[in-house]
């Protein structure tokens, strides 16, 4: 569904201009269509640029990227997006906001009828009405959610899209998304730093190194679903990947203290 | 979800700000708040009874009318207010700039009329310009019909260029490269100071003013529009492109609507600049408007008059800035309770 290959990207260093930095470096993987894959990392491993290189907002100095045979070069509505920030037009009512990808691929009128469905579909039909101002930052991300599946993409582009919710919204988000996902099989790739939501929602784990950002290691041991927060495996799972990330502490200190 | 549920959470905070009213607005008046402005009006009636005796009777008519009218207006409603709450929090919330503004008018009796401490035919009293009010009653419509049909001619033709022109620079690159340094140098000139340019140019004295004013629009409505378009949100265009926009879309749907505070904000610049130019433009070159009645009065001296057309001003170019405030209020209403000012 989705290739990856050798990427590289490289932007203007921040202190001189004329030297660049690598961002990316030869970064290659493949989704397989209806997977829910995560990228796990630390903050400025390129996880970001990686997922709007694959959307097509920007473009990679080197390699190839492939949504089934066709390579991207712009964006498209195939491949939905997320931010962390939902970004609703807030100009716009709910229903209008979600409506948008049909209004820009001009389908408004043959697919009116799959705005109710997808208003429904994340339990916001009663705030069509609504403008994003007066919404949660859960109901917001929601709509968010609603906006980009609208347009049946084969790829949903995650980018931290639960990152600033507070702890129970996000857990609940997170089931959200799940039966989003379950519900439509929609290929998804999640970019997160919550490594607990890399291990309750992703089939496959890739956890990314800093400056460049490589592909360090892949997981694939994938717990059986519905799967528990609090389930020894996933304990197991949990530690196993914060020490990869070296944030396991020192043991003997903890035993010894 | 629960339907009812959702809707009253969302109704919330519209209930407690009416509930926070009610008990603020909703308890009896005071005796004070209930009578300030009749006895205001009172004082004014006795003002003029008392100084009033060496002007003719006939100067005086009009004035003593009015103030009856506001006794009798102040007394209706205050009756009227014991069976309408809402007129109640009204009134308790306009008694004082009313009981004021109608203090300062026997102020006004007082230092002209009264005791003559301002120089005639320079400060005539509010009586004498109430009288001039009503006497040229119909030249100052008319003079008010005009300027209207100048105002709203210039300004739209200068909002219509400005908002075209503005997304223009904001939106392109090369439109900003060129357009750009143009637009500062050329706009900060007042364009009263086109004034002998646009006489000799236009073919009439109504083309010329309403071009001047049309060019003080078109500056301020051109550089707020070009800022709020070239700072949209670029995460709202990267939205828009991963939804499939084109970019007719990302123009229209998103770039124009992420500007419109700032055009509102370059329309009322423009509404107060096109003001100043109306004026200005009226009395050197039209033959009509308040404007030009305005100058027209002052060389016969009659100053009444002068006052009388500033007070038709005043009334037309506040009642134009709220209309524009009534439609920025429609259109914004998606920022309701973001954004004051």
């Amino acid at each position: 569904m989705l290739g990856i290959r050798e990427i590289r990207k490289s932007f203007p260093s921040p202190d001189d201009p004329l030297t660049k930095r690598l961002v990316l470096d030869g970064i290659s993987f493949s989704v397989a269509a209806g997977e829910l894959v995560c990228l796990i990392g630390p903050s400025g491993c390129g996880k970001s640029t990686l997922l709007r290189l694959i959307a097509g907002l920007d473009l990679a100095d080197s390699g190839e990227l492939l949504i089934g045979s066709q390579p991207i070069s712009e964006p498209g509505a195939e491949r939905g997006l997320v931010f962390q920030d939902p970004n609703l037009f807030p100009w716009l009512t709910v229903r209008r906001n979600i409506e948008a990808g049909l209004v820009a691929r001009r389908v408004l009128r043959e697919k009116r009828n799959e705005v109710d469905q997808f208003m429904r579909l994340v339990g916001l039909e009663a705030f069509g009405g609504a403008y994003p101002h007066h919404l949660s930052g859960g109901m917001a991300q929601r709509v968010a959610l609603a906006r980009a599946l609208i347009n049946h993409p084969k790829v949903l582009l995650l980018d931290e899209p639960l990152g600033a919710l507070d702890a129970f919204t996000r857990m609940r988000m997170q089931d959200e998304v799940l039966r989003l996902w379950e519900n439509r099989r929609t290929t998804m790739l999640l970019v997160t730093h919550d490594i607990d939501e890399a291990i309750y929602m992703s089939d496959r784990i890739m956890i990314m190194t800093q400056r460049p950002g490589r592909i360090d290691r892949i997981i694939t041991d994938a717990l059986p679903r519905p799967r528990d927060r609090s389930s020894s495996d996933f304990l197991r799972l949990r530690s196993d990947i914060l020490e990869l990330l070296h944030f396991a502490g020192d043991r003997t200190d903890a035993n010894g203290g | 979800m629960n339907r009812a549920a959702i809707q009253l959470t969302l109704a919330r905070t519209e209930l407690e700000r009416d509930a926070i009213d009610l008990t603020k607005h909703g308890s009896t008046l005071s005796w004070r708040v209930q009578w300030a402005v009749t006895l205001a009006a009172l004082v004014d009636l006795v003002i003029h009874l008392l100084f009033s005796k060496r002007t003719p009777a006939v100067e005086t008519h009009s004035y003593k009318l009015l103030i009856y009218e506001i006794i009798g207006v102040s007394i209706v409603l205050n009756i009227a207010q014991r069976f309408w709450i809402p007129l109640r929090s009204w009134m308790r919330h306009m008694c004082p700039i009313f009981t004021a503004a109608i203090l300062l008018l026997g102020l006004w009796d007082v230092v002209t009329l009264g005791f003559q401490l301002l120089p005639l035919p320079y400060f005539p009293g509010p009586a004498a310009v109430l009288r001039s009010l009503i006497s040229d009653r119909a030249l100052l419509l008319d003079s008010t019909w005009h300027s209207l049909a100048l105002l709203l001619s210039g300004y739209s033709v200068g909002v219509l260029v400005g908002l075209v022109s503005g997304i223009c620079i904001g939106w392109s690159v090369q439109i900003r490269y060129w357009g750009m340094p143009l637009l500062k140098v050329v706009g900060p000139i007042p364009a009263t100071a086109w004034i002998p340019l646009a006489m000799v140019l236009s073919p009439s004295a109504f083309v010329c003013a309403a071009g001047l004013i049309a060019l003080a629009v078109w500056f301020p409505v051109t550089m707020l529009t070009a800022s709020g378009i070239s700072n949209t949100r670029a995460s709202y265009l990267d939205v828009a492109r991963t939804l499939g926009a084109g970019r007719t879309y990302l123009i229209f749907r998103v770039a124009i609507p992420a500007a419109v505070p700032n055009i509102f904000i370059g329309l009322f610049m423009g509404l107060g600049a096109s003001f100043l130019t109306l004026v200005v433009a009226e009395s050197v070159g039209v033959k009509s408007g308040l404007g030009w009645y305005v100058s027209w009065a002052q060389g016969w001296a009659e100053y009444g008059k002068v006052y009388a057309a500033i007070i038709i001003m005043a009334a037309f170019f506040s009642t134009v800035m709220t209309l524009l405030f009534k439609v920025r209020d429609h259109v914004l209403v998606w920022q309701k309770g973001m954004i004051k000012w």
